[in-house]
């Protein structure tokens, strides 16, 4: 049962993967990138990991996905904004190179014994989480933070409207 | 028993080669920072299911550090994606190659 789910989901991510790398319109592409992260989320709950499943929902499809759209909403592209499409000469190499590795993943899999090891969820219990993430992971934990920080401090940096940087040039 | 790890694996390798195509062979700048994303999601998916196979939370961790990671990227990749626009009237990859020789 559990195995059934696993690969309609899997299904699922994948086909409304390709949907959204397939799309013109920027909208129709995120929107299918939110169905396969839900996809993503259940699987991350099959597998024993609800706490992750439930940020995937909050913070990715939430937060981040939101903040694609308002840029999108911000800019009014027109669908045909993007350039023609590239031509077979452009695309047949990265066809051909995706190809051939998801073709070597594939046999990997099916050639390794280890992979044919089963995968039984794991719950961590959330103390047991929460304690491998602030006493092991610690350090991990303060240099993400530094990272948020330095993000949202370059984010407005680089988004500040142009003139007002000007002027802080010619001042300097 | 869920499934074999290999499978669990040949997902993740799918979505992260889509998303890898994707940046690829778009051009418009905010549909390459969404095969970025899809990228980042087979990530999620390969620790998540690692985290199973040994049995340990090291993966869920790193999952949830991944998704710290990807946020500062959005945030940042965004605000340059918007100074671009206001730059050149363009979300254009192409519409930037001062840099090449």
């Amino acid at each position: 049962m559990q195995a059934a789910i696993f690969y309609v989901l899997s299904a699922t991510a994948l086909i409304a993967t390709l949907l959204c790398v397939t799309r013109r319109q920027a909208v129709h592409a995120i929107v299918y990138l939110i169905h396969a992260l839900f996809s993503l989320a259940l699987l991350f709950y099959l597998l024993g990991a609800p706490l992750v499943a439930a940020w995937e929902v909050i913070i990715y499809a939430g937060a981040i996905m939101v903040l694609f759209l308002f840029i999108v909403m911000m800019f009014e592209l027109d669908p045909a904004h993007e350039a023609a499409r590239p031509g077979p000469a452009r695309r047949w190499p990265v066809v051909a190179l995706s190809v051939a590795i998801l073709a070597c993943s594939v046999a990997l899999a099916l050639a390794d014994p280890a992979g044919a090891r089963g995968v039984e969820a794991y719950h961590a219990s959330p103390r047991a989480f929460g304690r491998l993430m602030f006493d092991e992971y610690a350090l991990a934990v303060e240099v993400a933070s530094f990272l948020l920080l330095f993000a949202a401090v370059g984010a407005y940096t680089v988004g500040r409207s142009d003139h007002r940087v000007e002027g802080g040039e010619g001042q300097a | 028993m869920i499934v074999p790890f290999g499978h669990v694996l040949v997902v993740a390798t799918a979505m992260f080669v889509t998303g890898l195509a994707a940046v690829l062979l778009r051009r418009n700048l905010i549909l390459i920072l969404i095969g970025v994303e899809v990228m980042l999601g087979g990530v999620g998916l390969a620790l998540v299911g690692a985290s199973a196979l040994w049995q340990r939370a090291d993966g869920q961790v790193l999952a949830v550090l991944l998704m710290a990671l990807s946020a500062a990227e959005v945030a940042i990749s965004l605000a340059m994606v918007v100074y671009m626009k206001r730059r050149k009237d363009s979300l254009d990859a192409d519409a930037f190659r001062e840099l090449r020789g």
